[in-house]
């Protein structure tokens, strides 16, 4: 039995449901309506597994699942090493947002991570404490800060309405996705021109542990 | 892998010898309160250590080293000069798959004393050399000290040199400032757009255009920044000989002996750096007083500059032939870190850590 993990609502599982359709499985959601259980028609041995796009990650990890379909933002935040855990099978071509830096407008002084990093040490040397970044992306904007050289900074966890801890005085700089940029702008926000954490999209990933026979499917898939 | 006893045995072994070489030994705690380590080291400092949450202290950090409970408790009660030994687990997340330990045995030892740096420095180097003599390890030394001269002595604005300084254990940065600041990178298009706005009016219409005011960082503190930005546009660059000295520096590399000719050959260029030689030179004497060879001792001016240490001078390591292990030892010298955690106080400080997990698996193999 192979073992499929996909988003349980919204337009990430509408979506995800209209690429496997496409190729021949349909998807389709059973029993009541608030009832998370799923089949797939059109091919033996598949099961379908309805989980929330952010356990996709843990639950190839643990083996699971034997495929997955979440955001890559999902896997390379949640998962160590995420490339020795997880293999990337093909880019469903939809979901497509960017993880950003912002900071207020207002900075005119401010414009790429070089000007973050000497604002963020005047920060510390006026206010007593780093320069605190909102984000619910530890590891993606922790690593690419050191990658960058940015020091002074702390990072404060956030799990929503990440954009309005500015306003709030609760953070001085955010990273958070953003897809057209309307929140951010809405929020008083810019992002900085070489703040580009990542670029993220829907992914089918393959657990590497898996020991589930995937050649019939993915035959089936044209991958 | 090496038994744990075995690795405890030898632990206690290493732990005796810096007894008998006139080390106290210390006692430290394994939860740390996490606020100080997050001071020293920044951000970085959660992606290797592994951070829990006591219900009445807050966030706390499992020790990742000795050295800040080590100091912490000498700058509140120690009597000068003072020798410590200590034997005990410490813990570093690993992001990676691999064979690494994330949790392992360190047995260190420090020395503080006033008196005479170098000298200390010499004792602990030769100290860890004896000990650790039957098992052929490639030795790796520097001192940060003599880049922090070179660059406290440009011949350019003191915001550059504070900015450099601040970067001097991140490689990269550094050498992206260095390049900028000596006129080598031309300057990135995003901040020549940025000057030409900024040129074009005052800080305070730019940020009234810039829409509605938000955050806790002050107009003021934007407008200081801008009209810094512009100063440091209309600043000349470091000259072309003393960046030539500076990049020559930052890549020397050589036997002890033969670094110190050369770094004496440079110092009329760079005279600044003259009193950091000078202790360069002093160690090198006391090295040698104490038997270390130094025409044949390695020498890296930039050895030690990576993120997450606090070394400001002397740096040593010990490496087994195998490149895939961590350094068998590896310590230095930490004054600045003395007045970060003294609260106004500070003391010249000199140590170093053992592994006593890879001394016993190297013992084991020969």
């Amino acid at each position: 039995m192979i073992k499929i993990g996909v988003p349980s609502k919204g337009r990430l599982m509408e979506q995800t449901f209209a690429w496997f359709g496409a190729r021949g499985l349909a998807m389709r959601r059973t029993g009541a309506e608030r009832e998370y259980s799923g089949a797939v028609d059109g091919i033996d041995g598949v099961e379908l597994v309805l989980l929330a796009a952010s356990e996709v990650p843990r639950e190839l990890e643990a083996g699971r699942i034997d495929l997955g379909v979440t955001g890559t933002d999902l896997v390379r935040e949640e998962l160590a090493d995420w490339g020795r855990v997880v293999a990337e099978v093909a880019p469903l071509g939809f979901g497509q947002a960017d993880l950003i830096l912002a900071v207020p407008s207002v900075w005119v002084d401010v414009d790429t991570l070089d000007d973050l990093d000497a604002a963020a040490a005047a920060f510390r040397a006026a206010h007593g404490f780093r320069l605190r970044i909102a984000t619910k992306y530890h590891r993606l904007v922790r690593d690419f800060l050191t990658e960058n050289g940015v020091a002074d900074y702390q990072l404060v966890d956030s799990l929503g309405a990440t954009e309005g801890t500015v306003k709030n005085l609760t953070a001085e700089a955010i990273a958070d996705i953003t897809s057209s940029g309307e929140t951010l702008r809405a929020n008083h926000l810019k992002i900085l021109s070489d703040g580009l954490i990542l670029r993220s999209e829907a992914m089918l990933f393959r657990a590497r542990a898996s020991q589930a026979d995937l050649g019939p499917l993915m035959a089936r898939l044209g991958l | 892998m090496t038994p744990k006893a075995a690795i405890r045995a030898e632990a206690e072994r290493l732990h005796a010898a810096f007894v008998a070489a006139g080390a106290v030994p210390v006692e430290a705690d394994i939860l740390l309160p996490a606020e100080t380590l997050l001071d020293l080291y920044g951000e970085d400092i959660r992606a290797r250590a592994y951070t829990t949450h006591d219900p009445l202290r807050g966030e706390m950090m499992l020790r990742p080293d000795f050295t800040v409970p080590v100091v912490q408790a000498h700058m509140s009660h120690g009597a000068e000069p003072a020798r410590y030994c200590y034997l005990g687990e410490v813990f570093r997340k690993q992001d990676r798959i691999s064979d690494r330990a994330s949790e392992y045995l360190q047995v260190g030892f420090e020395v503080f004393d006033r008196t005479a740096p170098e000298a200390a420095d010499a004792e602990v180097f030769a100290l860890f050399q004896a000990m650790l003599a039957d098992l052929a390890l490639r030795p790796a030394t520097g001192d940060i000290g003599i880049l922090m001269s070179a660059v406290r002595g440009l011949d350019t604005t003191p915001r550059r040199r504070a900015a450099l300084l601040r970067h001097i254990w991140r490689p990269k940065r550094f050498r992206a400032l260095l390049d900028r600041f000596a006129g080598r990178a031309p300057i990135p298009a995003a901040r020549a757009r940025l000057l030409e706005r900024l040129a074009k009016g005052t800080p305070e219409a730019l940020i009234a255009e810039a829409g509605t005011f938000v955050g806790l960082r002050s107009a003021d503190e934007i407008a200081a920044r801008a009209v810094a930005l512009l100063e440091d546009a209309g600043a000349k660059p470091i000259s072309a000989p003393e960046a030539a000295m500076l990049y020559d520096l930052l890549t020397l590399e050589a036997p002890a002996a033969a670094a110190l000719l050369h770094l004496r050959g440079i110092t009329p260029m760079l005279p600044a750096i003259a009193p950091a030689v000078d202790r360069f030179a002093a160690r090198l004497e006391a090295l040698s007083a104490r038997g270390v060879d130094v025409s044949a001792l390695p020498f890296e001016a930039s050895h030690g500059r990576t993120s997450l240490e606090y070394y400001d001078g002397f740096v040593f390591s010990f490496h087994a032939a195998d490149a895939g292990l961590p350094p068998v030892a590896s310590g230095g010298r930490y004054d600045a870190l003395t007045a970060v955690l003294g609260q106004g106080a500070s003391i010249p400080a000199v140590g170093g850590v053992i592994r006593p997990g890879l001394v016993a698996r190297l013992r084991g193999l020969s």
